[in-house]
């Protein structure tokens, strides 16, 4: 989506940072950073977590204020007076976890805080007309009466964008807006900006996931511990470039695969079936390999691993292990069987996060001595996968929540080969964390295959699957749609079974 | 992310971390001592022998009954019905042995039953049913304060023996009181339950994350009934204490005092929101309330006072709970 006219210079800079920082006590979290943002651009701020772009974000959109340096709206220096400033002066910004009242209508939900009308009356024709117009603008098709609170994920984001609109905005900020979309309703949000940009509005859109950035940007700004590593055209950057520009160091091997000899069928899951979400699955997972589950948003991937772990109820199937037939109703039964499952949300459903990195560790299978936790045992076993997976903590009693995304996720590996897990599902293990902490994730999930664990990895992100797995089962719409060998992986093979353009068994 | 897993520096940092662990605590421990000590520099009658084992003996119904409530707490839960509760087991109780003879023990046990069954209700309501704790101790409260007014038609129940004085006024090697020693008894046993049991362990992970407790494998289920349970209990037991101390069986007893218990466990440290919460905090914060009604009395000070002050500790003590939390919060982005 590059415009011809991108280059710098040729237009006048609708939002510009000069020699902008900002301290948190003990943390220059933003550090003097100079940045462009012309109208009608994607601008793409890229980096690690922790790299500052978030409170970039803040600091443009006015919820933070600026250490140093100042911020100019269309040439004019802004003065700190907090967000609704920034909204006043036409920068908008669409958070990743929505600020809508879900009670309230979309309508009401657009002009909270700016309702039309006078002495405290509502004037509702006024409000519902505008309304419709703001929606039909962002492609979205429902009544500006609907409650937020029956909208899906896609329709609420657009309500934010809509709002931005409402608001005139010359700059929306976007936060990982793709987070928490599937697939088709990506390539629709992408339509969206692409509108507003011919309408000259400039997006600043923060992203981790490198093949969104290439389909979106016109310029990518890098940073990296608070500072702006580079601003390029995206033109003038490849895949290996940017996670080098982003990591600061090269990273030999995103995805180191070790050669392993595959075993025995350790799981074989037959005919599983859930209502309208899983008809019929099936599939096996050999010692030592690495099968990786593909298909769209809601194809019925994570649903399936949930399944076959005794997380939801299903009808009917069953799931054997080395031949073994087991009777999985709840987790604990999977549990006991050896069959673990890293959740997609970590902090969600993985975690304890107000436990320490011990006591995440031995959830699930606490060390006992005669009735009582062995605590000396416990310190012992955290310290042993501390030092194993290299899980990075200053103290293994020290709450889980303090630690980065990628040593978070350590401890929920270590939690599950602490049981002894023979198979394990990993949903999403490189979301959320940094570049060089997924090449040690990805090393890791090899690890244990050579170890001769079944491994399945369930991933929205195809280069993962395809460099990692040694078969991809694709589902659609609740079924297994294809299993695909590695010598026959492209990535328009797994697109064709998921979208179901290519019927194959 | 920092990188400092040395073994050398482990050893000190889980050390800063136990000791920040103890920090919320130190506040109320800090404020139990500042109000000892003005207390007894401001009256003589303060710093006796009769008037300690006095605090001690009434804070026993309190404390008891909040070890339960810490636990619940810590699996983010609440239990609404432990003053009805309490009232319920001691008028049981004391039927037991006005109306049917029961000697005390089993009169005590029996009490401390009907308290564990109101709790098995509770848990299973809140476990199986879904209905939040809020709402299923609410009604609890409602029918169990019901349940007494008809077993009594609101009538105290006298008649009771002798040695039902014993639980709740008597004394034993050399003037120890009875409350005193129970107290010490159930705070000992409900550390060991939340720091060395699956139950307490289990109870802090559910408080603080209850689906990553389950996809670990955690049979909920059980585990949170079982919670309530003990609380039921613990409120029946103290009941009977209750009950002991006045020497009959009072269908109006308790009414509001599931506000101290759940006060004691906040001042201590336990977080409304779960998975934060230990014995030693309740305790300090049942004394400190105690502490704060007893230098009232001794110091003449109008009674209505007392709670105003509690509730402004309350305030204080949630403040600073949740001001620990922002600052940990901010610590992990």
């Amino acid at each position: 989506m590059s415009s011809p006219e991108t280059e710098a210079g040729t237009r006048e800079p609708v939002l510009r940072l000069r020699g902008v920082s900002k301290e948190f006590p003990g943390v220059l979290a933003v550090d003097g950073v100079d940045l462009e943002i012309l109208p009608g651009e994607v601008h793409v701020v890229a980096g690690e977590n922790g790299a500052g772009k978030s409170t970039l974000m803040k600091l443009l959109s006015q919820v933070e204020r600026p250490s140093r340096g100042t911020v100019e709206i269309s040439g004019e220096p802004v003065e700190y007076h907090g967000p609704g400033h920034a909204q006043h002066l036409g920068v908008a910004m669409v958070y990743q976890e929505f600020a809508l009242a879900p009670d309230l209508s979309v309508a009401e939900n657009l002009y909270l805080g700016r309702e039309p009308g006078r002495f405290g009356f509502v004037n509702r024709a006024k409000e519902m007309e505008e309304a419709g117009g703001l929606l039909r603008r962002v492609g979205l098709e429902v009544g500006p009466t609907r409650l937020v609170a029956g909208l899906t994920v896609a329709e609420m984001q657009r309500v934010e964008i809509a709002k931005a609109l409402a608001i005139d905005a010359k700059v929306v900020i976007m936060d990982e807006p793709t987070a928490t979309l599937a697939e088709r309703e990506i390539e629709d949000l992408f339509g969206v900006i692409k509108a507003l940009t011919d309408d000259g509005i400039a997006i600043l859109y923060i992203s981790h996931r490198l093949d969104e950035i290439f389909r979106i940007a016109d310029r990518v700004t890098v940073m990296r511990d608070g500072a702006i590593v580079d601003t390029l055209p995206v033109s003038e950057l490849d895949e290996d470039k940017l996670v080098r520009l982003m990591v600061g160091r090269e990273i030999s091997n995103l995805y180191p695969k070790p050669e392993v000899e595959i075993g025995d069928v350790l799981l074989r899951v037959s005919g599983i079936t859930r209502g309208t979400k899983l008809k019929n699955c099936s599939f096996e997972v050999r010692a030592g390999e690495i099968l990786g589950f593909a298909g769209l948003v809601g194809a019925g991937r994570t649903e399936l691993a949930r399944a076959v772990f005794g997380a939801d109820k299903v009808e009917g199937g069953s799931v054997e292990l080395e031949g073994r037939k087991l009777k999985i109703k709840r987790p604990q039964d999977a549990i006991e069987s050896g069959v673990g499952y890293l959740t997609e949300d970590r902090k969600g459903e993985g975690l304890a996060l107000q436990l320490g990195v011990d006591q995440n560790i031995t959830l699930a299978n606490l060390p006992m001595t005669k009735g009582l936790i062995n605590l000396k045992e416990e310190q012992r076993i955290a310290r042993q996968y501390r030092d194993q997976l290299n899980i990075r903590t200053p103290s293994v009693r020290r709450r889980v929540q303090v630690l980065s995304g990628g040593n978070q996720q350590k401890v929920v590996v270590a939690r599950w080969l602490e049981t002894n897990a023979k198979v394990l599902f990993f949903d999403e293990p490189a979301r959320g964390i940094d570049v060089g902490a997924k090449a040690e994730m990805f090393g890791l999930i090899g690890d244990l295959a050579e170890e001769g664990r079944g491994i399945v990895v369930i991933s929205s992100y195809l280069p993962e699957l395809l460099n990692m797995c040694d078969r991809i089962l694709v589902m659609r719409e609740g079924e297994v749609a294809g299993v695909i060998e590695r010598e026959e992986f492209s990535e328009e093979r797994v697109i064709a079974l998921a979208t179901g353009t290519e019927e194959t068994a | 992310m920092t990188d400092g897993t040395e073994n050398g520096t482990s050893r000190g940092s889980a050390l800063r971390d136990r000791l920040s662990d103890f920090v919320s605590q130190l506040a109320a421990a800090g404020a139990l001592i500042v109000v000892f000590v003005f207390l007894s520099f401001a009256s003589p009658d303060f710093l006796t022998a009769d008037n300690l084992f006095n605090i001690g003996s009434q804070t026993a119904v309190v404390a008891v009954i909040a070890v339960g409530m810490t636990l619940v707490i810590i699996t983010a839960g609440i239990d609404l019905s432990v003053g009805s509760v309490a009232a319920l087991a001691g008028v049981m109780g004391a039927l037991l042995m006005s109306s049917f003879g029961l000697s005390m023990p089993f009169a005590v046990l029996g009490g401390t039953l009907v308290g564990a069954a109101c709790g098995l209700t509770n848990g299973f309501l809140v476990s199986v049913a879904g209905l939040n704790p809020f709402i299923a101790t609410l009604g609890m409260l409602s029918v169990a304060r019901g349940v007494v007014y008809i077993a009594t038609d609101a009538q105290s129940v006298f008649g009771l023996p002798d040695s039902f004085r014993l639980l709740g006024q008597g004394v034993v090697a050399g003037g120890i009181p009875i409350p005193v020693v129970i107290i010490i008894t159930v705070a000992i046993v409900g550390y060991v339950v939340l720091s060395r049991t699956k139950l307490g362990r289990y109870a802090y992970a559910m408080g603080s994350n209850l689906e990553a407790a389950r996809l670990s494998g955690i049979p909920i289920r059980r585990y949170l009934t079982s919670v309530y349970v003990i609380s039921g209990a613990l409120a029946g037991f103290g009941g009977m204490i209750a009950a002991s101390r006045v020497a009959s069986g009072q269908p109006n007893y308790g009414i509001g005092l599931e506000l101290d218990v759940i006060a004691a466990a906040v001042i201590g440290g336990a977080s409304l929101f779960g998975g934060q919460g230990t014995v030693v905090g309740t305790l300090i914060g049942a004394f400190l309330i105690a502490l704060i009604r007893n230098g009232a009395v001794l110091l003449n000070v109008n009674t209505f006072y007392q709670q105003v002050i509690i509730g402004v500790i309350i305030w204080v003590a949630v403040f600073w709970d949740q001001y620990r939390r922002r600052k940990l919060a901010s610590a992990s982005e």
